[in-house]
């Protein structure tokens, strides 16, 4: 049965339950002679909505998991059955088997692709469907009215409803904001797990020390191309080149924009100047990416060669250019919040000196704010680090270990995207390399993150 | 003494004002620099776009005489619906190009002829001729979609001042362009194909149907998901959390969260749901779960400021009556934040509604010309179909890339407005 | 009447200075009928101020004060709270300029000079003209880098040993400097809040400035530090001519020579210390000084 009508089915019952909760507190009531209503400890529908979500909650956390689980159990059953030879096939070469089964089977592949055993498992795999849509159904169905039928029977007047269901919504309230370590504890798992199946083939010092990054596996045995490389080094290097490139021109031109913006500019400027600006900040990333690869690395290769240099099409400076432009409203809006954060006296005492406003700027505000600034640039790097279109669509593929940017360089980012995206087999080193990856850039925007955060707050937290 | 002193040092100052003044103006002129510059890219950035794109909202069109001979096209006269939707079209198309053009002989330059008009040119006329069966054995003139390339030099985007080798509308094509240009069988009409249809390996054909379909699927299941947790936990974290290491944990939790890298997301959508779960690759339902995953944060932080900024008379009022403290969230607190929480929430969405790195991970790069009709179909969406086209090497595509940008922009422009609409209405109040 | 009307703008920006325009005070309806009452004037006044009228937007909060400030004489302006005496000594060094919205009329001389006068520029003013404020305000930064500040900007010091000379005379002139000369690469917001102060008065007094004006310095110290800074002040007036704004009175009549009181804006009465304090000769003087409202 398809799962949204197993649901229609659950929000009916629920709703049947909170008739009925409502009803038997209103009978329950009547029993107690005149006047009775005013002894129920919460008001009907308080009775009702207790019924309602015994029955909704528990059946839907066992719909929601019956759906998740579905294709990993019915995926085991499938296998189980298939001839053992098929069985004992690699993992990767298993799976595209399966696949084709499911394809046969949901009706988007012909017969003719199929090998005899794969046509039966189809069917069994069938059978299996249709056998789980049925009991999914069922044992929905029963959780509800079970749930349902409980929580009716124990309306009594002296029964605390509303109490109930609102600790009840507390703690769906509670479940909600749970999520957020949920999803931070299923990043790390994921990432570290497959990560750690990297390492089981590619030792740790190797990945962290090597200086060559050419993840090309062999695919076929008889194939001689060597084993890959997997060094980091090249990636973070042309990573911090990039993001370097970035901070050249984001920091400067947000920071002074910030200074100006707010301690110069008349108030109407600003109002109109400040959101314009904010519009880079909306640009998606892959309109910046479009725009980093074809406008703006052709446009510097074609002054570097009028100027007698050699530009890669994909230099590190194109991308890191674009990169910055797209981090501006990014380091303004920090700036700007930071030196409004230093107090007003410290701009009297140096302007009642005599002192004029860019000694003021220069000489009290800037270092009275550099930590706050530090902080903010720290941000602004963690966000280079991690962007991914921009270098996706303008950075070049191949790991080149250089300083020179005009040369083509790779990232981390780059390289999870070229590895991952396309028919992958998921048991590769390749594969797995790109969660290695993942694992470092969630670690060190994560560290970039508390640092500059940790820095931020303790500067704020001085001129409170 | 002192007033010597002041003397003194009255010269010195009276001495170094210039150059400190000079030095005051140079400052402010690079502040004004900062900013210009700010303004400078910004225009750059999107004159670059318009310039590119706009072409793409118009397509060129070319009037033939087609001649509806039943022979060629392999049908009988009163032919059934499947037997004319077998015939020969392009066998059609061919030759009235050859009979406009005797001139053309040879394969090579045959097949330049036949490149004036775009492939789709075949299934038009298809459909022309199931819908008026009648016209078989006559001739009819016709305006045919023309080829991206022929397109690109009828709107001049392509001229005879570049050389020919570095061009793919040769000369003699120039030649047949002009002439049906004098005769008046060329026109300019504005793309609706653009916006009907989904992807294609031909530019004039590829469309952003499937893909705004795509974006809206997997917008839908992100708010879905995200707007509901995300303002339940903000209520929970302003209004019910205790002070203690768990509710600390949830806190730092979020505010990491939001600095997270989008492709970490992807990876997590990649190792979790797709391969853990074995959800469907391609599908706007694990698209929608990643990228609600990614603005919950943002959702959360902006709906706890609109709650934070409820005036607490408004808490105590309902109290004070005997409201319970869910009750008084629920029903005073939540309807005077929500215009503020609703703004945090669209900003999310454009967020999302832009975001594309987390998609590629989970397989949402796929070639997708059909339009998906649900959550679980394969699809794509706006940002990765720009991403694909970027990457098409025909002059063509960079046309459609700039005009999708523009779509998408415009979405996330209204959607902007919508935003700051909400919160300066909010602030009125 | 001739005036200068000032609008506020970025500080060093003379551009804003000089738009002259006829002054008319009796535009303004709560103005008529009030007079100073008592002697405003002395025979040589360091600064003078004339009818100046100041203006946060539409709401004027100084209404046609005219006052002198006396050759190394202290001044005491005091008032209840929200009388504009703030507002009144931050037009001498033309510390309003940064306030946006903030307007000046009227016209204020040191030395016979305009202050107000398109060629006068606030950095020269400031110098000659040095302020101390309501809350200590060092920078963050050390004690020496607090004093030599002024010297740094205003290019006063050619040497390292000019510098030192200049900071070791301004701490000991702020009587700070026996305390803190072993601390003086320690950072200024480290010393305790009237230390602080004296930091910001050496700070001030090292630029050589002509007067000092100080805007309620002791309003956030304790008693003892405050009774430091008031003895500093009465050594300081040997050298300088300080105008000082307070809400004690005993402050006032301990420190000060002359004492102007303020009223909503207006300057109600002016004379000799001695006969605000025993003899007022307005209600609202004699009002405030038996504490009938503060």
């Amino acid at each position: 049965m398809q799962t949204s009508t197993v649901f229609l089915v659950l929000i009916a019952l629920t709703f049947v339950s909170f008739i009925a909760g409502r009803k038997r507190s209103h009978k329950v009531a009547m029993a107690m002679g005149e006047g009775g209503m005013s002894l129920l400890h919460s008001l009907p529908k308080h009775y009702g909505y207790m019924a309602g979500l015994w029955a909704a909650l528990p059946a839907l956390l066992l719909l929601v998991l019956w759906v998740g689980f579905e294709p990993r159990v019915i995926h085991k059953l499938v296998v189980e059955e298939l001839p053992v030879a098929v069985q004992q096939l690699p993992h990767s070469e298993l799976g595209l088997y399966y696949n084709q089964i499911v394809s046969y089977a949901s009706g988007s592949s012909d017969a003719d692709l199929l090998d005899q055993a794969q046509v039966s498992a189809a069917d069994h795999y069938l059978e299996l469907k249709s056998t789980s849509g049925v009991m999914k159904a069922l044992l929905v169905a029963l959780v509800a009215v079970i749930g349902g039928v409980l929580a009716v029977q124990r309306v009594t007047p002296a029964l605390r409803a509303r109490n109930h269901v609102e600790s009840i919504c507390k703690w769906i309230l509670f479940a909600c904001s749970f999520i957020a370590v949920l999803i931070t504890l299923g990043i790390v798992l994921s990432v570290l797990f497959e990560a750690l199946r990297f390492f089981q083939t590619i030792p740790l010092t190797d990945f962290l020390f090597g200086l060559q990054w050419s993840p090309q596996m062999a695919i076929r045995i008889d194939q001689v191309a060597a084993s890959g490389s997997f060094g980091f080094v090249p990636l973070l290097v042309g990573t911090l080149l990039i993001s370097m490139v970035a901070m050249v021109i984001a920091v400067p031109v947000g920071l002074m924009s910030a200074i100006y913006l707010s301690e110069y500019a008349s108030r109407r400027f600003r109002a109109v100047t400040k959101p314009v600006l904010e519009i880079l900040a909306g640009v998606p990333t892959v309109v910046y990416g479009f725009f980093a690869a074809l406008t703006v690395a052709p446009f510097i290769r074609n002054l570097g060669e009028s100027l007698g240099l050699t530009v890669a099409s994909e230099s590190a400076l194109a991308a890191g250019i674009v990169m910055g432009i797209m981090i501006i409203p990014f380091v303004m809006s920090l700036s700007d919040d930071i030196i409004n954060a230093v107090p007003d006296t410290m701009r009297e005492a140096s302007l009642g000196m005599g002192a004029t406003m860019n000694e003021t700027i220069r000489k009290v505000l800037i270092p009275a704010a550099l930590p706050g600034i530090v902080g903010g640039i720290l941000l602004a790097v963690s966000r280079a680090i991690g962007e991914t279109m921009i270098v996706v669509m303008a950075a070049g593929l191949s790991a080149k270990l250089t300083a020179n940017p005009l040369e083509a360089v790779t990232t981390i980012t780059v390289q999870i995207v070229t590895l991952l995206v396309g028919d992958q087999e998921f048991d590769s080193p390749k594969t797995l390399a790109a969660f290695a990856l993942g694992l470092v850039l969630f670690f060190v925007t994560l560290l970039l993150n508390v640092v500059a955060l940790y820095v931020v707050r303790k500067y704020r937290e001085q001129y409170e | 003494m002192s007033n010597q002193d002041s003397y003194k040092n009255t010269e010195v100052i009276q001495a170094s004002l210039k150059k400190r003044y000079a030095r005051e103006k140079r400052f402010q002129w690079y502040g004004r620099l900062a900013v210009l510059t700010g303004f400078a890219f910004l225009f750059i950035l999107l004159f670059d776009i318009v310039s590119k794109g706009y072409p793409a909202f118009t397509q060129q069109y070319i009037q033939l005489s087609v001649d509806f001979d039943a022979d060629r096209l392999g049908v009988e006269p009163g032919a059934s619906s499947e037997a004319l939707y077998q015939a020969d079209y392009l066998g059609v198309v061919k030759a009235s190009l050859r009979q406009m053009f005797p001139e053309a002989s040879g394969r090579q330059e045959k097949r330049q002829l036949y490149r004036l008009i775009s492939i789709g040119a075949e299934y038009q006329l298809r459909d022309y001729v199931i819908d008026n069966p009648q016209v078989i054995g006559k001739t009819q003139d016709i305006w045919l979609m023309a080829h991206s390339e022929a397109g690109a030099y009828l709107k001049g985007q392509v001229t005879r001042e570049i050389p020919e080798t570095d061009r793919r509308v040769k000369d003699t094509q120039m030649q047949w362009l002009d002439s049906l240009a004098q005769q008046g069988r060329t026109e300019s009409r504005f793309n609706t194909l653009f916006f009907s249809t989904g992807d294609s390996r031909e530019p004039e054909l590829a469309g952003i149907k499937a893909a705004l379909y795509g974006s809206f699927f997997t917008l839908l299941v992100t708010f879905l998901l995200a707007f509901p947790i995300g303002v339940f936990a903000a209520v929970y974290l302003e209004e019910f959390a205790p002070r203690n290491r768990l509710t600390d944990l949830i806190e730092i939790n979020i505010n990491n969260l939001a600095a997270v890298p989008s492709i970490v997301f992807g990876l997590l959508g990649l190792a979790v749901f797709i391969n853990f779960f074995e959800l469907p690759r391609s599908a706007p339902l694990v698209g929608g779960i990643v990228l609600s995953l990614m603005t919950l944060p943002t959702i959360i932080i902006t709906s706890r400021a609109a709650i934070q900024s409820v005036s607490p008379s408004i808490r105590q009022a309902a109290l004070g009556v005997g409201a319970s403290p869910l009750q008084t969230v629920f029903h005073h607190v939540l309807p005077v934040a929500m215009p503020g929480i609703l703004t945090g929430s669209i900003i999310g969405m454009a967020q999302a509604l832009g975001e594309s790195a987390p998609l590629l991970m989970i397989g949402m790069v796929a070639f997708i010309m059909d339009v998906p009709g649900g959550v679980t179909d394969p699809a794509t969406v706006l940002p990765v179909q720009i991403f694909l086209w970027a990457d098409s090497p025909e002059r063509g595509f960079m046309e459609k890339t700039s005009a999708a940008i523009m779509v998408l922009m415009g979405f996330l422009i209204v959607m902007n407005a919508l935003a700051i609409y909400l919160r300066k209405r909010f602030e009125l109040k | 009447m001739n005036s200068i009307a000032v609008t506020a703008e970025g500080v060093g920006d003379s551009s804003a200075v000089g738009n002259r325009e006829a002054l008319d005070i009796h535009d303004h309806a709560d103005v008529s009928g009030y007079e100073t009452i008592g002697w405003p004037f002395v025979d040589d006044p360091k600064m003078s101020a004339r009818n100046v009228n100041v203006y946060y937007g539409d709401k004027q909060a100084i209404h046609n004060v005219s006052l002198d400030i006396g050759k190394n004489e202290v001044i005491a302006m005091i008032g209840p709270s929200g009388c504009g005496k703030s507002t009144f000594l931050r037009t001498f060094n033309r510390m309003n300029d940064i306030i946006p919205g903030c307007r000046m009329e009227g016209n204020i001389h040191l030395d016979q000079e305009d202050v107000y006068h398109g060629g006068q520029d606030t950095v020269m003013l400031r110098a000659r003209v040095g302020m101390v404020f309501q809350k200590p305000n060092p920078f963050p930064k050390s004690i020496y880098e607090n004093v030599a500040y002024g010297a740094r900007i205003h290019g006063l010091a050619h040497t390292k040993a000019d510098l030192d000379e200049i900071v070791e005379k301004s701490l000991r002139r702020a009587s700070l400097f026996e305390e803190v000369k072993d601390l003086l690469d320690q950072p200024g917001t480290g010393l305790s809040g009237g230390q602080q102060q004296r930091l910001c008065i050496a700070r001030a007094i090292a630029v050589s400035p002509e007067v000092i004006l100080m805007d309620e310095p002791c309003s956030a110290l304790d008693p003892i530090a405050t009774a430091r800074i008031e003895e500093l002040i009465d050594e300081l007036k040997e050298r300088y001519t300080i105008a000082i704004v307070t809400h004690s009175m005993q402050q006032a009549a301990r420190v000060s020579q002359r004492t102007a009181y303020f009223h909503l804006g207006k300057l109600i009465e002016v004379g000799p210390t001695k006969q605000v304090f025993t003899m007022p000769r307005h209600e609202l003087t004699e009002n405030y000084i038996t504490g009938r409202f503060g």
